[in-house]
């Protein structure tokens, strides 16, 4: 709220500058758009903060450190994300979400975030699941559709199934951050 | 002898003509918008008496594939071949937004040679329709992993048997009646283990296809069912089942059914189980045990 009073209080200050200067039509347009993508700008910032109410994305359990090393550790995780994206671009319901996504960065954070949970010695560098996934609208079918995507490149990989259920069981609560519709 | 070479061929060419429409439905792929988005096996498949559940018991999910922003459905055709009878039980129901489910089915009784020991006939069959509503309250058995919370549901189905007559005979109280039943349906993902528990309050003679209430007891009674199975992987599941029913008639003891079953979902259009099960005594044939085969086509 703050911050769009602060912006709006610009936009009149800059509008009434720039009617003081005796501005052309033109000039004030381009002044009006200025001020516009700033508070566009503003409003990206704001919603690439940390959620202090979200979970933390990447809780560790040192306990599951034995299934790390059934998913090959972090190479396997690496490896395996190769083929999940590979996965995610070709099915029809997932591919949208990551095509213009930054690919090489969201493998090396999910192989990260995997790598986290399942107790081994990474460190997560994205960000939480809220703010990550804000104003994408997925829906529970999404989610789950990505679920079998992954148990695929899982399969694919030669993961042990109860493996696969016990990082999916940690996995699987995030659906409260990620699904929005 | 003959009777016993015949019936499970029939099954097979129920299952055989079954089968290409759940293959051709297969082929439209999962990756589809449109199909069901829930995960494969985690609705269920279908009870005796039409429910999404295991083969004996209603669970908590709602049937078919559908999400809560979509519809799902599908069609089972079951057949329950034991010692001295046999079961056809076929319907359909609708899952709607994850919350509803709706089901109609019919459960066709054959006596076989006991109806002609009874004087009935041979083969002399029991047809009960049954219509089956299912609500999901609160929980979500597959996505609430870090709670024990449980998905649970509270149902009711309606039964209508066509023998009214040889019901009474049998010293039935009533040839219609209404099961009410809660589930509670919980998959443990770290331990690829799925458990239900039931509780239906009943009055119904062998499933109702011996008619409702009797000459010992006439009063609704609780009993409890359970589920339990584990994930081999994404398309199998095995597992057993237990469910209590009465006793309410004198001159037919019943007993407790259960079985141990499989279940293979090649995809989300078509589903198999294959069981043994127990039926225990059905009037004047005692240890009814076989086979239960039932295929599921939807979406």
């Amino acid at each position: 709220m703050k911050k769009s009073k602060l912006l709006l209080l610009c936009c009149l200050l800059a509008a009434a500058g720039a009617a003081f200067a005796q501005t052309t039509p033109e000039e004030q347009a381009m002044l009006e758009e200025e001020a516009r993508l700033a508070a566009e700008e503003a409003a990206l910032d704001a919603g690439a903060e940390r959620d202090p109410t979200a979970p933390d994305p990447a809780p560790a359990y040192p306990e599951l450190r034995p299934v790390l090393e059934e998913f090959g550790g972090r190479e396997g995780l690496d490896r395996l994300m190769d083929t999940f994206m590979a996965g995610l671009l070709a099915d029809e319901r997932m591919g949208p979400f990551f095509a213009n996504a930054d690919q090489a960065r969201v493998k090396r954070q999910l192989a990260e975030q995997f790598c986290v949970i399942l107790g081994g010695d990474c460190t997560y560098s994205g960000r939480d699941m809220k703010t990550s996934h804000a104003g994408l609208g997925i829906d529970r079918a999404d989610f789950n559709r990505l679920v079998e995507v992954l148990q695929v490149a899982m399969d694919a990989h030669d993961v042990p199934f109860s493996a696969q259920n016990k990082l999916l069981g940690k996995l699987a609560p995030m659906h409260r951050e990620v699904v929005t519709e | 002898m003959n009777r016993r070479a015949r019936t499970p061929a029939r099954c097979l060419l129920a299952l055989a003509l079954c089968a290409p429409a759940g293959v051709a439905l297969a082929q439209s792929g999962d990756t589809a918008d449109g199909v069901g988005g829930k995960l494969l096996l985690t609705g269920g498949v279908t009870q005796v008496e039409g429910a999404a559940g295991g083969g004996l018991t209603p669970w908590a999910v709602i049937g078919g594939y559908g999400t809560r922003d979509q519809i799902g459905a599908n069609a089972f055709y079951t057949r329950v071949d034991v010692d001295d009878y046999a079961l056809d039980s076929y319907g359909v129901l609708v899952g709607f937004h994850d919350r509803v489910e709706l089901s109609f089915s019919r459960q066709k009784f054959d006596t076989q040679a006991v109806g002609g020991a009874l004087g009935l006939g041979n083969g002399f069959t029991f047809t009960q329709d049954t219509v089956g509503v299912k609500v999901r309250l609160f929980g979500d058995a597959v996505l609430e992993q870090d709670t024990w919370l449980p998905q649970v549901s509270v149902g009711a189905q309606y039964k209508r048997n066509d023998q009214a007559g040889v019901l009474a005979f049998v010293g039935a109280r009533d040839d219609s009646g209404i099961d009410y039943y809660a589930s509670a349906t919980k998959l443990l993902l770290d331990k690829s283990l799925l458990l239900n528990g039931t509780l239906r309050l009943t009055k119904a003679n062998q499933f109702g296809i011996l008619g409702f209430g009797g000459d010992l007891n006439d009063d609704y009674e609780a009993q409890l069912e359970g589920s339990v199975a584990y994930l081999l992987s994404r398309n199998f599941a095995i597992g057993g089942e237990y469910r209590m029913k009465p006793d309410n008639l004198g001159i037919a003891e019943e007993n407790d059914a259960w079985d141990v079953f499989v279940a293979w979902a090649p995809s989300k259009h078509v589903s198999l189980t294959v069981a043994y099960v127990d039926l225990g005594n059905i009037v004047i044939a005692d240890n009814q045990r076989g086979l239960y085969a039932s295929l599921q086509v939807g979406f």
